[in-house]
């Protein structure tokens, strides 16, 4: 009897450890994939579509077709886990028994833990991207603020990168003049990564783009437009942007196999749970010091699927995350840069230029016959 | 002098900046010229600290390190 691997999520990481395994193994697993929508959503579109740079339907794939033949697709929300009877139980009833099970659950926002989000808007959903659009194209000068609500969230570079093409998009609409762009960054500098930080700080100096320092986004008063830290600092806005709180799925909490804010305990290089051996977990999903985003799960997705098919083989498992990320960061005009990097080696990222910037924009239209199949290392 | 920490905070294996923004939220529960001790092994956290505590007004009182653990200790301003 083939051996059952379940992947419970449809996006980057699980949709690409399916087919890896599947292609991998052959008829010697029998590979499903739990996925709640049966949509395949492309979010670092939704930066492109906030900014009416792209359109929304560009970024949903019926995930079937995405899909290896031989992957069963099942589109119904896992519950619960039972990691000592090895089975998950369906929304819609009954149970789907595994040998290994791929944890590509991802993140959930929290929008709802900041009180006054209602008055703000973000581009964390295709939903809240299309919001945003609407509510700048109707915006004619002010104060546009964008905070960071939570943390750990969702690719790390996007706020940096929102606030440079938004100053861009202003000039481009004639109401730059009458407006201010300003970053609220958690930290003493605009980004984590002190390398990028230091290469982005001048170029917001040049376009005069404000960042304001460890401002922790704890709530909104959405009747005076303010917005005020954990510091104790309150800003006013005309147009506030946040990134939302994150946490990990309902599942994962639901079962008991994650920590506080639903990430799982995972191994950094084996990328297995810490307390169970046939449950792997990639992506947003993990409690990993590193970045979420789809190049996360995108690297790690081919070490748990090789992991898995060493096991079900009985062979060895040889295969190991090092920390690989690779990450583009638009800086507006045309131009990028990239960040890649691993564990031991931090990011030395190029001036930023037009090459990166077509980089991005090439992976971006090429992502769907190109990352889900693992065509691309 | 032995000084009388009210708050312990680990943010051992925490990646920058989580040891910052746990700080701030845990700040929120302190009363003025209470002290909390934090500690943390992202190196990051060496000029953080420093930082913030100037940025917010809140006294870095102490800064250790022993077997790769930073240890700071803060005191809510009043």
């Amino acid at each position: 009897m083939p051996a059952r691997v379940v992947v419970l999520g449809g996006g980057v990481g699980g949709t690409l450890a399916a087919n890896l395994i599947s292609k991998e193994l052959g008829a010697e697993a029998k590979v499903t994939v739990v996925d709640a929508t049966g949509m395949h959503l492309y979010q670092p579109g939704f930066l492109y579509v906030a900014l009416d740079q792209a359109n929304a339907r560009w970024l949903t794939r019926d995930e079937r077709t995405l899909l290896r033949k031989q992957v069963d697709l099942v589109v119904d929300e896992a519950k619960t886990i039972d990691a000592a009877a090895q089975t998950v139980a369906l929304a819609r009833g009954g149970t789907l028994p595994y040998d290994y099970l791929v944890l590509a659950t991802g993140s959930r926002l929290d929008r709802d833990a900041v009180p006054g989000y209602a008055d703000t808007h973000d581009f964390y959903s295709l939903d809240g991207a299309l919001r945003l659009r609407e509510a700048l194209r109707r915006f004619d000068g002010g104060r546009i603020l964008l905070g960071v609500a939570g943390i750990p969230y969702k690719c790390p570079p996007a706020p940096v990168e929102f606030v440079l093409m938004a100053e861009e998009y202003l000039r481009k609409r004639g109401v730059r003049k009458n407006s201010s762009v300003t970053l609220l960054s958690p930290l003493n500098r605009a980004f984590t990564i002190e390398s990028a930080s230091k290469l982005v700080q001048p170029i917001f100096d040049r376009r005069g783009i404000g960042l304001t320092t460890f401002f922790n986004v704890e709530s909104v008063d959405a009747r005076a437009r303010t917005v005020t830290s954990l510091e104790g600092e309150t800003a006013e806005y005309d147009l506030l942007i946040l990134v939302p709180p994150h946490k990990g799925a309902a599942v994962v909490m639901d079962s008991g196999l994650g920590d506080a804010g639903g990430w799982i305990p995972t191994d950094r290089n084996t990328l297995t749970h810490t307390a169970h051996e046939r449950i792997f977990a990639i992506g947003d999903a993990t409690d990993l010091p590193i970045s979420k985003s789809g190049s996360t799960a995108h690297f790690e997705a081919p070490i748990v699927a090789s992991r898995i098919a060493s096991f079900i083989r009985g062979t060895a498992p040889k295969a190991a995350y090092g920390g690989r990320v690779m990450c583009f960061l638009e800086t507006g005009g045309g131009r990028a840069t990239s960040l890649r990097f691993d564990y031991a080696h931090p990011p030395i990222p190029p001036q930023p230029s037009r090459l990166w910037h077509w980089a991005k924009w090439i992976f971006n239209r090429a992502y769907w016959v190109t990352v889900p199949q693992g065509r691309v290392g | 002098m032995t000084l009388t920490i009210t708050t312990q905070l680990d943010c051992k294996g925490l990646a920058c900046p989580m040891p910052i923004v746990k700080t701030a939220q845990a700040m929120k529960t302190l009363r003025p010229g209470e002290l909390i001790e934090v500690l943390a092994t992202d190196r990051g956290a060496l000029r953080d600290f420093v930082a913030w505590a100037k940025a917010t007004g809140n006294r870095l009182v102490e800064q250790t390190e022993g077997d790769g653990v930073l240890r700071f200790v803060l005191e809510k301003k009043g």
